[in-house]
């Protein structure tokens, strides 16, 4: 009896604390924009790939250059932590919040606590699917329906005038994940208008090089006639490269490639004309994400969709562009 | 009817009619090109080597009771150490100077082997458990080594290992089926197939008659720890290049299911080597089958699902004795209500 009284009295004491520190947030919130040095705290993804390492280092460059104290963490691809993250912004009484959420869902219950404590939230590279979008200011990331339109484009541009049948296979990303999807939209819009372009095979290579190569294999041995080759990201396309050759095929002339992404080993390949196309899905967003940061913390309205600075390439591009290349 | 009741007789029909599909959806499936032999009977062959080598160390952990859920992780690590000090060396096709770095690869997977086989026979710790812990933090081991990229190598020695030929066949090909061959010699040729079931079937009984259970506990976790590392050098060699995050994932699992299809029990005792290669082929075959019959992406997996539970209900006898049951007594009830 006498355990459960003084459990009660301590719950008590946790929820009276709490309470007073929500309110302490909020009387700080309102003061503490008006420091000389803004302070932006940083929730990343983790490290899984080089885009994502170029993605960490261009934010922090960015930071530094444009005089933003920036306090960096590290998910490790996991939500329980980006949350805890967050609320640890909060409580360190950040001015501008930002992150490139984990997964799309789940993130309500957070964003309202940042809300209430008047930090603004800014995401990066990816969405999130709450109703509610007043919860952030503005995403800054990359359109990947866009990439899809670019890199039809292009193809339709390649054949244009031509009437002759060209077979085109496509190597997916991970099945069911947006870059997946609406690169494969955006691109399936692009060449609807000419009938001659057909995706005679499609099959998930899971944005990995072993499996776009072994994909490829198969794809080369069942279907008669391959003319291109759209590959979701540059790694599978190097993998798809490598199975070609075998083949005893010449790639980027016998097969023409395109790609997505424009990472330093896509871009080499590029040069080397084995790829011919590759659009860019660009991990340096540091600088836009500064100006945002700037503008949001001295309550200026920014737009609500960013969208990240990026170009396509060409082989003769890609040979001026390759020795800047940094991921 | 006897071969009906021979438990690789099922993985072997399966394994035909898929070959078999893919004799008519294929172009190319067997054929001599360039020199050496060509199409998608020889792509199956290659492509599965890395498994056969790594089911082939998972069939002998299983045997003795344990299991591996290091290899994959093993896999990425051997693969990164080779690919790095490749790419650090002035001259990329010397080949004397890629046949030692295998060896220092090959040798660093036998200490990771070491290290799982002393955690779970030395120290105690349960066999999943203790290589859990090899299989998580390896893949950062592996992150550490390649720094988080993906780093490519340009020697064609090396690249020999994963896309070369030998006498027109696949080199990763020849290279799995030696180490197959060694290991049934190995077990079925000496008394050590013997000592591997006994181990398998009461560690504290074959200790008792004599049998150094914990040496020959450690001595499989050492080989299966080299024979991930092999398979961890070819698929990097097949991509020239060390992809320490998608390298060997999820391998584990293909390779234990590999051990299940060729009729291994999991609880340790009796084991089949050719049984295991059978599904370690049988599973490549179906990754293959999925592309070539042209299974949309999203059903891919489901597919696969559905053919491997048809697999391993076929293996049951209990299912066969009610599905193929019925239709023997029938007949039979017939007799005796004529007679």
């Amino acid at each position: 009896m006498r355990r459960s009284m003084s459990v009660a009295v301590l719950g008590g004491l946790l929820a009276v604390s709490t309470l007073a520190g929500c309110g302490g947030d909020k009387e700080a919130g309102s003061t503490g924009g008006g420091d000389d040095k803004i302070v932006l705290g940083f929730s990343q993804v983790g490290a899984e790939s080089g885009w994502r390492t170029a993605n960490t280092e261009s934010i922090k460059a960015s930071a530094k250059a444009a005089g933003i104290e920036l306090k960096f963490s590290d998910a490790q691809g996991k939500q329980e932590n980006q949350i805890s993250d967050i609320r640890g912004f909060i409580t360190q009484k950040v001015d501008v919040i930002a992150f490139s959420p984990v997964v799309t869902s789940g993130w309500d219950a957070v964003l309202k606590e940042a809300k209430d404590a008047n930090i603004p939230v800014i995401l990066t590279d990816r969405a999130v699917d709450s109703q509610d979008t007043s919860l952030y200011k503005s995403f800054i990331g990359s359109d990947f329906k866009v990439e899809g339109e670019k890199a039809g484009e292009w193809l339709a541009k390649e054949y244009e005038g031509k009437t002759g049948d060209v077979n085109i296979v496509e190597l997916q990303g991970t099945t069911g994940s947006a870059p997946a999807i609406d690169r494969q939209t955006g691109f399936a819009e692009k060449i609807k208008a000419n009938p001659n372009l057909k995706v005679v095979k499609t099959q998930t290579g899971d944005f990995k090089r072993a499996d776009g190569k072994t994909v490829m294999e198969t794809f080369l041995q069942s279907t008669p006639k391959i003319d291109v080759l759209y590959a979701h990201n540059d790694d599978m396309g190097l993998g798809a490269i490598e199975a070609i050759e075998a083949a005893g095929k010449v790639p980027g002339k016998d097969i023409k490639i395109i790609t997505v992404d424009a990472v330093r080993d896509g871009m080499t390949a590029l040069a080397a004309g084995k790829i011919n196309f590759i659009v860019e899905c660009s991990p340096l967003l540091g600088d836009q994400l500064m100006e945002v940061v700037k503008k949001v913390n001295k309550g200026e309205t920014v737009e609500k969709r960013i969208l990240t600075k990026e170009g396509t390439f060409t082989p003769e591009q890609a040979k001026t562009e390759l020795p800047n290349r940094k991921y | 009817m006897t071969i009906l009741k021979n438990r690789l007789f099922w993985p072997s029909l399966i394994l035909a009619i898929l070959l078999g599909i893919n004799m008519f959806t294929s172009q190319q499936f067997l054929m001599i090109q360039d020199g050496h032999l060509f199409g998608t009977l020889i792509d199956i062959l290659r492509g599965s080597a890395p498994l056969i080598l790594v089911a082939l160390g998972m069939t002998l952990v299983i045997a003795t009771g344990g299991i591996d859920l290091s290899v994959g992780s093993v896999m990425a690590i051997s693969g990164a150490v080779a690919c790095l000090l490749i790419s650090e060396l002035g001259d990329q096709n010397s080949v004397g100077s890629v046949l030692l770095i295998i060896g220092i690869a090959i040798g660093a997977s036998l200490l990771l082997g070491l290290w799982n086989g002393v955690l779970v026979a030395a120290v105690g710790i349960q066999p999943i458990i203790a290589t859990l812990i090899l299989m998580v933090a390896g893949r950062g081991v592996a992150q550490l080594i390649t720094e988080g990229q993906i780093i490519n190598v340009r020697s064609e020695p090396y690249a020999t290992l994963g896309s070369g030929f030998f006498l027109a066949v696949p080199v990763a090909f020849l290279i799995a089926a030696a180490a197959v061959v060694l290991t049934i010699l190995l077990t079925r040729r000496t008394a050590l197939g013997l000592l591997l079931e006994s181990v398998g079937g009461s560690p504290t009984a074959s200790r008792l008659a004599g049998i150094g259970a914990r040496r020959i506990t450690i001595m499989v976790y050492v080989v299966a720890g080299g024979l991930a590392g092999l398979a961890g050098l070819i698929y990097s060699a097949n991509i020239r290049s060390a992809d320490s995050i998608s390298a060997g994932s999820l391998i584990e699992l293909d390779a234990i299911l590999a051990v299940v299809i060729g009729g291994t029990a999991l609880i340790g005792g009796r084991f089949s080597v050719a049984g295991t290669v059978l599904g370690a082929i049988l599973i490549q075959t179906l990754t293959v089958t999925v592309v070539a019959i042209d299974i949309r992406p999203e059903a891919n997996l489901l597919f696969k699902a559905v053919v491997v539970v048809a697999l391993c209900l076929s293996q049951s006898p209990d299912f066969r004795a009610k599905v193929f049951g019925r239709f023997k007594s029938r007949p039979a009830a017939r007799e005796v209500a004529a007679a």
